[in-house]
C-alpha cells in the first residue's frame, strides 16, 4: 500500500524540509532569476553546478541565473554542505522547483496572451505567439511561487540537455584570479574592528592568570575582552590586534588537561568502549575450503585540514540582534549553537555565508564565528572581524581522526577469498555544530560558565563515518566487520574529507594486494574475480587500460599499484593507479583515475574535484601527520606540518565514465581512499615490502624495513 | 610610533601614516584596500601574501614597511595593464586553474616573476619556481599548465 508517509519520503533532495516553491527561486523583472540554495561554495564549484541545473530546467541562459548567498533569513535549510551530497540534495530539489516554476510561468503567459500553451514559442524566457509577446520576467510575481512544490511538472529529458553535462566556467573564478575582494577575509565593513583570540596551542580548562598591564596601553587597542578563560583583543588596526594577541599570550598561564597518549594506535585499541558488528555473512561450506590465512594491521594518524587561509568570521550586534558572516558549512546549525553559547534566541541571530578559503570538512569556521560574536559584545555596535593565525588554525581546528585497523582473511586453494574480518578503532568523525546538546564551538568551553565539550560521534550506516567504506564491496562468502568506537577525545576530531573511507579503503585495498600476492594472482585480476558490480568492474578496467597496467616494465626502485572503492558504498566509483619511485622518499610520478559519478553535470568540475582529491590524498599519504607532544599538537606551522609541493605533485589523468541515465552523485571525496591504496600498493611493489603505517615517509619505510629483518 | 611613509605601489606613489614596523601586508590590505594579497601563515612559509618587490617575489606578511621605502611594489591588482588582465590571469581562467582560489594571487605573483626572468620556462622550471607557494586544493597541475600557456601566448 502506498501510504502518504511513504510517498512523502520519496521527495527528492531537500524538498522534504523546504517544500515551498518560493523558498527556491525568484524571477526578476530585469530578466534574471535568483536561486536560493542552502548549500554553500567552499571552493568546490557547487554554485556553478547548481546554476547549470536551474538554467536547464527553466530553459534559460546560464548567465541569467544569480546564486543568492546562503542566509538563515532567506535560504532553504539544507543542513550541512558535506558528504558530497549537494548535487543529490540541492540539485534534485532545484530541478523539481525550476521545472514547476517554468510550467507556472508558461500557464500565466498563455493566459496573458489568450492562447493555449501549444500556440506559444518560448526561447530563453521570451514567449511569443502570432504578433504578440510576453516573457517570464513580465509574468512572474511573488504570489505565483507561493505554493507547495507538487512534483507534477515534467522534468526535462536528459537527452535534451543543453547546459548540464557541458563545461561551464566557474562563476567565482574571475574575481579570485583578478585578485578582487571575494573572501570573507577580504570584507571590510564600515567602522570594522579587528579581533584576535588569545589561546594556548593545547587543551585547557581555564585561565589561571593574565597580565594585561603592558598591553592595555598599546596605541590603537580598543579593548581586552575576558570572559572566564576566553580572552580576546579588539583593535583599530589588524596588526595591532595581532601584536596584542602575541604579547598577551606570553603573560598567560592556563589550567591544563591530562597529557596526550604517546602511542595513538595502541591507545585507541585500549580505550574503545563500544564494539559494533556492522556486517556479518556466514557460509560454513566456503569457510571449510580455507587453506591460507593472512592478517595485517594498518594505522592512519591525525590529519589537519591545513587550509591555506585560516578561519575567519565577522559579527555585529545591533539593537540586540546578532548578524554573523561565516564560511561555515552549515549556517542553520551554527545559528543554533551560537544561540546556545550566547544565551540568545535563534530568531535574534542571522548567519550569512561568505566564501572562505578551501574547506575540506569541519574546520574552524564555526568556532571563529563564536569568537567574533563574543568580541562583538564589547564593540559598541561596530562590526568585528576575527581571523585565526596559522598556529590557532593548526592547534584548534578539529583534526581528521587517527585510526587503527586490523584485517584477517582466508584463501581457498584456487586463491579465492573465503573469509574476511575487518576491525577498526577510531574516535567519532563528527563534532559539528547542531548535533549535540551543547554548543560545539571552542570558545563556549572556556566561558565563565563553560559548556561541556561534546565528543565526536559517528553518523549511522549506510553512509557511516569511522566505518565509512569498511564493509567491503567485494563478494566474500564470509565476512565480519567491527567498528570499535573511542569516546575519549584528547585531540579534537571531526569530519575531514571522506571520513573513515580514507583509512578503510587504504587498509582493504592494501590487504587485497597482500592476498593477491599470496595467491600469486595479478592485483587487477584478483579484484575483478571478487567483484560482480559491473560499474565497479568498468572503472577498474578503464583505469588499467589507460595506465597500461599489463604492459608495465619492471625497473629497480619503481612500482605500480591499484586502489578501488565505491564511495560510501553508495556514491561514486573510482579506481586509481599509481606509479611511484622509491629512493629515500617516495615520489609519485603518475596517477590515473577512472571515475563513474552517474550523470555528469559539469565535466570539468568533476575532473577538477577528482584531480584535487587525488593530489590532496597523495599529500596525506606521503607526508601528513599531526605531531603531538604531551601537552597537545606540536605541528603548528608549515615547517612541522609539510604538505605536497609543486615539484612533488604527480601527473594526474582522469577518465570519466558518463552515465546519463543514472542519478548524479558527488565527486569531492571519491578519490582519496583509492589514491592512498594505489600509492601504498605501488610502494610495496617497488620495495618488495609492505608499509602499513601512514604516512609513507622515510621514517615509516625505514621502520618497516627494520621490522622485516 | 607612526610616521608618514611613501611607497610606490603598482606604479603609483602612495603615502600613508603607519608604524614603520607594520608588515606590508596590512598596509596593502587595510590601509590601501588591496585585498588580493592574502594572509596565510605570517612567517613567509606559504606564499599566499607574495608581492613583487623590485621584481622579486617576497612575502608581504614578513616585510616591514620601513624596508620597502623607495622600492617598487607590485601586487596581484597591478599585474594587468590598461584595464586588461595579465596573460597569466587570462591563462588561469582558460585553464580554470583554481579551486578555492585563496592561494591564487601569490602564485600569480611568483609566476609573473618567473616569466619576467625566463619567458619560456620548462614544466619543471615552473614547478621549481612555484615551490615556495602552497596550494591545498590540489590545483597544482592546472596552474602549471596555465603558466606554460601564458608563456606561449606572450611569446606569440
Amino acid at each position: 500500500m502506498n501510504t502518504v508517509a511513504e510517498s512523502r519520503l520519496k521527495r527528492p533532495g531537500s524538498l522534504e524540509k523546504n517544500p515551498r516553491l518560493s523558498q527556491w527561486l525568484r524571477v526578476h523583472q530585469d530578466g534574471t532569476v535568483s536561486i536560493f540554495s542552502g548549500k554553500v561554495e567552499i571552493g568546490q564549484g557547487i554554485l556553478t553546478a547548481l546554476a547549470q541545473i536551474a538554467a536547464e530546467e527553466l530553459r534559460i541562459a546560464l548567465e541569467r541565473i544569480r546564486m543568492a548567498p546562503a542566509d538563515t533569513s532567506v535560504s532553504p535549510d539544507e543542513g550541512v554542505t558535506s558528504g558530497s551530497l549537494s548535487i543529490q540534495d540541492s540539485g534534485a530539489a532545484l530541478r523539481r522547483a525550476c521545472a514547476q516554476a517554468r510550467e507556472l510561468l508558461l500557464e500565466r503567459a498563455a493566459a496573458r496572451l489568450g492562447v493555449s500553451a501549444g500556440e506559444m514559442q518560448v526561447a530563453d524566457g521570451a514567449v511569443r505567439t502570432a504578433g504578440r509577446s510576453t516573457s517570464f520576467w513580465e509574468c512572474a510575481d511573488d504570489a505565483l511561487f507561493d505554493r507547495e512544490i507538487d512534483e507534477t511538472a515534467e522534468l526535462r529529458s536528459q537527452r535534451d540537455y543543453r547546459v548540464v553535462g557541458r563545461p561551464a566556467p566557474r562563476r567565482d573564478l574571475p574575481d579570485k584570479i583578478a585578485g578582487r575582494p571575494r573572501f570573507i577575509q577580504d570584507m571590510a565593513l564600515p567602522g570594522m574592528l579587528y579581533g584576535r583570540v588569545v589561546r594556548p596551542p593545547h587543551n585547557f580548562t581555564g585561565l589561571i592568570s593574565l597580565d594585561d598591564s603592558k598591553v592595555k596601553s598599546m596605541p590603537g587597542l580598543a579593548a581586552i575582552v575576558r570572559e572566564g578563560g576566553f580572552v580576546g583583543v579588539l583593535a583599530e588596526r589588524e596588526d595591532v590586534a595581532i601584536s596584542a594577541q602575541r604579547a598577551l599570550r606570553l603573560t598567560a598561564s592556563w589550567r591544563e588537561t591530562d597529557p596526550l597518549p604517546r602511542n595513538v594506535p595502541a591507545w585507541l585499541r585500549e580505550r574503545a568502549i563500544e564494539h559494533r558488528v556492522i556486517s556479518e555473512k556466514e557460509n560454513a561450506e566456503a569457510k571449510s575450503r580455507a587453506v591460507t590465512m593472512l592478517e595485517a594491521s594498518y594505522t592512519k594518524p591525525y590529519i589537519s585540514h591545513a587550509s591555506i587561509g585560516p578561519s575567519c568570521a565577522i559579527a555585529q550586534i545591533d539593537d540586540g540582534k546578532l548578524m554573523v558572516w561565516s564560511h561555515s558549512q552549515g549556517i542553520f546549525n551554527l545559528r543554533r549553537d551560537l544561540a546556545l553559547a550566547l544565551g540568545m534566541r535563534e530568531d535574534a541571530i542571522v548567519v550569512r555565508h561568505a566564501e572562505g578559503a578551501g574547506c575540506y570538512g569541519h574546520n574552524g569556521a564555526d568556532d571563529a564565528a563564536l569568537d567574533a560574536a563574543l568580541l562583538a559584545r564589547a564593540a559598541g555596535g561596530r562590526p568585528v572581524q576575527v581571523q585565526w593565525m596559522r598556529d590557532d588554525e593548526f592547534a584548534w581546528a578539529p583534526c581528521g581522526p587517527a585510526m587503527a585497523l586490523s584485517l584477517r582473511a582466508a584463501l581457498d586453494p584456487q586463491g579465492n577469498i573465503v573469509d574476511w574480518l575487518h576491525e577498526l578503532w577510531s574516535n567519532g568523525h563528527s563534532s559539528r555544530p547542531g548535533r549535540s546538546q551543547g554548543p560545539a564551538l571552542v570558545a563556549a568551553w572556556h566561558l565563565a560558565r563553560p559548556h561541556e565539550r561534546p565528543s565526536a560521534i559517528n553518523m549511522p550506516l549506510p553512509a557511516g563515518a569511522a566505518d565509512r567504506n569498511a564493509i567491503p564491496i567485494y563478494d566474500f562468502p564470509n565476512q565480519r566487520v567491527v567498528n570499535h568506537y573511542v569516546h575519549e577525545m584528547p585531540v579534537r576530531t571531526s569530519a575531514l574529507r571522506s571520513l573513515g573511507a580514507y583509512a578503510n579503503v587504504f587498509a582493504i585495498e592494501s590487504f587485497m594486494d597482500e592476498l593477491a600476492r599470496a595467491a600469486e594472482i595479478d592485483a587487477v585480476a584478483f579484484r575483478l574475480r571478487h567483484l560482480k558490480d559491473p560499474r565497479g568492474r568498468a572503472v577498474i578496467d578503464a583505469a588499467a587500460r589507460r595506465a597500461g597496467w599489463s604492459n608495465w616494465k619492471s625497473v629497480e626502485g619503481r612500482g605500480h599499484g591499484i586502489g578501488f572503492a565505491k564511495y560510501k558504498n553508495l556514491g561514486a566509483y573510482c579506481a586509481a593507479i599509481a606509479e611511484v619511485e622509491v629512493e629515500r622518499e617516495v615520489r609519485v610520478h603518475r596517477l590515473v583515475l577512472a571515475v563513474d559519478v552517474g550523470l555528469v553535470i559539469s565535466p570539468d568540475g568533476v575532473i577538477n574535484q577528482i584531480e584535487g582529491g587525488a593530489i590532496q590524498s597523495t599529500s596525506w599519504t606521503l607526508k601528513e601527520e599531526v605531531k603531538l607532544d604531551a601537552r597537545g599538537i606540536a605541528s603548528l606551522d608549515w615547517e612541522h606540518y609539510p604538505i605536497l609541493k609543486f615539484s612533488e605533485v604527480p601527473a594526474v589523468e582522469v577518465e570519466l565514465i558518463d552515465r546519463p541515465e543514472l542519478p548524479a552523485v558527488g565527486a569531492g571525496e571519491a578519490a582519496q581512499g583509492p589514491t592512498a591504496a594505489a600509492i601504498a600498493n605501488a610502494v610495496a611493489h617497488a620495495l618488495g615490502l609492505r608499509v602499513r603505517e601512514l604516512p609513507l615517509t622515510y621514517e615509516k619505510i625505514a621502520a618497516a624495513i627494520s621490522q622485516s629483518t | 610610533m607612526t610616521e608618514r611613509l611613501r611607497l610606490t605601489i603598482n606604479g603609483a606613489e602612495t603615502a600613508l601614516e603607519a608604524d614603520p614596523n607594520t608588515p606590508l601586508l596590512y598596509a596593502l590590505r587595510n590601509d590601501l584596500g588591496l585585498k588580493g594579497t592574502r594572509f596565510g601563515c605570517g612567517s613567509g612559509q606559504c606564499g599566499a601574501c607574495f608581492v613583487l618587490i623590485d621584481g622579486h617575489p617576497a612575502p608581504a606578511c614578513d616585510t616591514p614597511l620601513w624596508s620597502v621605502a623607495g622600492k617598487s611594489i607590485a601586487t596581484v591588482e597591478g599585474l594587468g595593464t590598461g584595464g586588461r588582465l595579465h596573460p597569466l590571469q587570462d591563462a588561469f581562467l582558460a585553464e580554470q586553474a583554481a579551486q578555492c582560489g585563496y592561494c591564487t594571487s601569490g602564485i600569480l605573483i611568483a609566476a609573473a616573476a618567473l616569466l619576467a626572468k625566463n619567458p619560456r620556462p620548462t614544466e619543471s622550471e615552473v614547478r621549481t619556481a612555484l615551490d615556495r607557494n602552497l596550494c591545498r586544493c590540489g590545483s597544482h597541475n592546472r596552474m602549471v599548465r596555465a603558466v606554460l600557456r601564458a608563456a606561449a601566448e606572450i611569446a606569440q
